[in-house]
């Protein structure tokens, strides 16, 4: 991330606004993400295309400009603008010991499915998400399976003799 | 085998059920319930969930009826489970069940190299791969900062297989589609005709699906040297064959009967919800990232973005048919435009060395050995890549640690958005006219679920 603090680190509505190998990004603090996203909203991104998290439990040294303090989670919003036909990406820290952030379906009811996904996969709560359930695997499922540790499966395969 | 200790999340996986995600019966809900599930799953307005919730405080349970569509039921396209509620044979409420097809590919890809990344994603999207393949490519060659070095022949290369992989998607819609409705020699001619294009796909990269042609760097392969000849023949083809479509199909009065008005979504509802493709420009809106946000030559190229005018089923029927037209006429400019010259990166860093260098360069071999086993690195930064698949916006998110395999990749899946529409294109019309919706949306469970 090419996000030097040069002498004046360009913002966007008070967050900071960062640049990812030529990509919009912006840098979204958990308890503004709700005002934010609306100011966005008027600022022509109609759509969220994609919503999304990372789970950076073993790569928590990445690259941060100097004021975004770095959580384990990472919320990931792709934003696009019709109209001025531009992308945002919208990225915010959740910390693991409050794995809880603002729901958009109000603002993007396309959001639903992708944070039902989110949750699923991340064990990440959306407040004032209408069907919070899981999404892809069976709701009596135990874990989320894209934390960095919930192991990945595998399949035993035996030879003969060997200690498996 | 001894579990790892780690690997006892796991072995949960005997009898799961679907519990809370299916579509409960109004009896089990009270009226805030049923108001914000129809209002989530619906997508209506406040007021609107607050009328038909209030419809359903009397009723018994005679009058309503939830049905079960799927996972089996061969409409489904695969493994799409819709729990439809009935009023006689009006569809109340709808509630896609997905995740029957979840195999965790998500999770696989963080465990494969950049190198071997292409395999899982190409089985992501199965009936357009390379457009999945593409994708992953790019948001690669972003990361590596390598996107704007790649060979001019190997761009043109990727075009030109993207869009025939497009007319190939396109033309199995025109075959699932016309099964669907009932017009079952169309689905013998789409077949017919894919196959004839998958065929070329065959002489290309070996395989008829899941290629793993397009890779970091370029393709994994030059052309056959007939290939122009190959490519003709399919244009040559395939006019006449969409001229016997319209005389079967889009000029047929029980076809239109079928589909007009049927699945009808606004153009507001439509961004509202991320659905992309054919089914916000059936709504009226020019939107393609072909040519609203051109990556590779598109911009070079002419072609005409195909719009409907009433979002219905018909529109997004014909949206398809005239693509594959539009394809061809792409296809047919690309053919004169294909120049010689490398068909991958010669960067020594994300290309294997040639085959003849390794039988008398020991240095070669070790390079071709680590690329293949170790696979490159890929500096750290995150980047979401974005282009037109057959089904809308394919996009790919990668994070990367600095290490050879991504640290999260992520792929955002039209047909996974698509499919969420389904409910509110489904809202108050007739349940036989639920398979033609479902086709209409055209997903891949494989991307859905991935």
């Amino acid at each position: 991330m090419s996000t030097e603090a040069s002498t004046t680190p360009a913002t966007l509505h008070g967050c900071l606004l960062g640049d990812s190998r030529g990509q919009a990004v912006l840098f979204v603090p958990k308890q503004s993400y709700m005002s934010t996203m609306k100011k966005l909203v008027d600022d022509g991104f109609e759509m969220c295309v994609d919503l999304t998290a990372v789970d950076f439990l073993t790569h928590a040294s990445r690259t941060l400009p100097d004021s975004v303090a770095a959580e384990r989670f990472e919320i990931v919003v792709n934003l696009l603008s019709l109209s001025k036909r531009e992308r945002l990406r919208v990225r915010v820290q959740v910390s693991e010991s409050d794995p809880n952030i603002d729901s958009l379906f109000d603002l993007y009811p396309g959001t639903e499915a992708m944070e039902r996904e989110v949750f699923d996969m991340f064990g990440i709560s959306f407040a004032g998400h209408p069907d919070l359930t899981r999404i892809l695997m069976p709701e009596d499922w135990q874990g989320h399976p894209l934390r960095k540790d919930y192991a990945q499966g595998r399949i035993p395969v035996q030879f003969k003799g060997a200690a498996s | 085998m001894t579990p790892r200790e780690s690997d006892t999340v796991i072995s949960a996986a005997a009898g799961t059920n679907e519990g809370n995600q299916e579509l409960r019966s109004r009896s089990e809900l009270t009226a805030k319930e049923v108001m914000r599930e129809v209002g989530a799953v619906l997508r209506m307005s406040e007021a609107d969930a607050a009328l038909l919730a209030e419809v359903e405080a009397d009723p018994g349970e005679d009058q309503t009826m939830i049905i079960n569509m799927g996972p089996q039921h061969p409409s489904t396209h695969g493994v799409l489970r819709l729990m439809l509620e009935l009023k006689g044979e009006t569809v109340l409420r709808c509630k896609p069940i997905i995740g029957y097809l979840h195999t965790g590919m998500e999770k696989t890809g963080e465990s494969l190299t950049f190198m071997q990344g292409g395999t899982n994603v190409t089985r992501m999207d199965y009936l357009s791969p390379l457009n999945s393949e593409l994708v992953f490519s790019m948001a690669t060659e972003k990361l590596l900062g390598i996107d704007g070095d790649i060979p001019e022949r190997a761009v043109w290369i990727r075009m030109l297989l993207s869009e025939l992989n497009r007319m190939s998607s396109h033309l199995l819609f025109m075959a699932t589609n016309g099964m669907d409705i009932g017009a079952v020699s169309m689905m013998l001619y789409g077949w017919r005709e894919r196959e004839v294009v998958l065929r070329f796909f065959q002489k290309v990269t070996g395989l008829r699906m899941n290629h793993n042609f397009i890779r970091p760097g370029g393709v994994a392969a030059d052309l056959p040297a007939d290939w122009r000849d190959d490519v003709m023949s399919i244009l040559d083809m395939l006019p006449d064959r969409l001229g016997e479509y319209d005389v079967l199909m889009t000029n047929q009065p029980i076809w239109r009967e079928r589909l007009q008005g049927v699945g009808i979504i606004t153009q507001a509802e439509a961004i509202a919800l991320g659905a992309t493709g054919p089914i916000l420009r059936s709504t009226g809106l020019a939107w393609d990232l072909r040519r609203d946000m051109p990556y590779m030559h598109y911009d070079e190229l002419e072609f005409d973005v195909i719009v409907g005018s009433y979002g219905d089923a018909f529109d997004r029927y014909a949206i398809r048919l005239n693509e594959i037209r539009e394809s061809m006429r792409i296809v047919r400019q690309i053919l004169d435009r294909v120049p010689r010259g490398d068909y991958r990166i010669q960067d020594k860093k994300v290309t294997p060395p040639p085959r003849a260098r390794i039988d008398e360069s020991m240095e070669a071999l070790i390079h071709h050995f680590k690329i293949f086993t170790e696979g490159f690195k890929v500096p750290e930064g995150e980047v979401y890549v974005a282009i037109e698949s057959p089904r809308g916006e394919v996009g790919c998110y990668i994070a990367s640690d600095g290490s050879p395999t991504p640290y999260r990749m992520h792929v955002r899946a039209p047909s996974f958005v698509n499919v969420q529409a389904l409910p509110h294109m489904m809202r108050g019309g007739l349940v036989a006219d639920a398979v033609a919706v479902i086709s209409s949306v055209d997903p891949v469970l494989g991307e859905v679920d991935r």
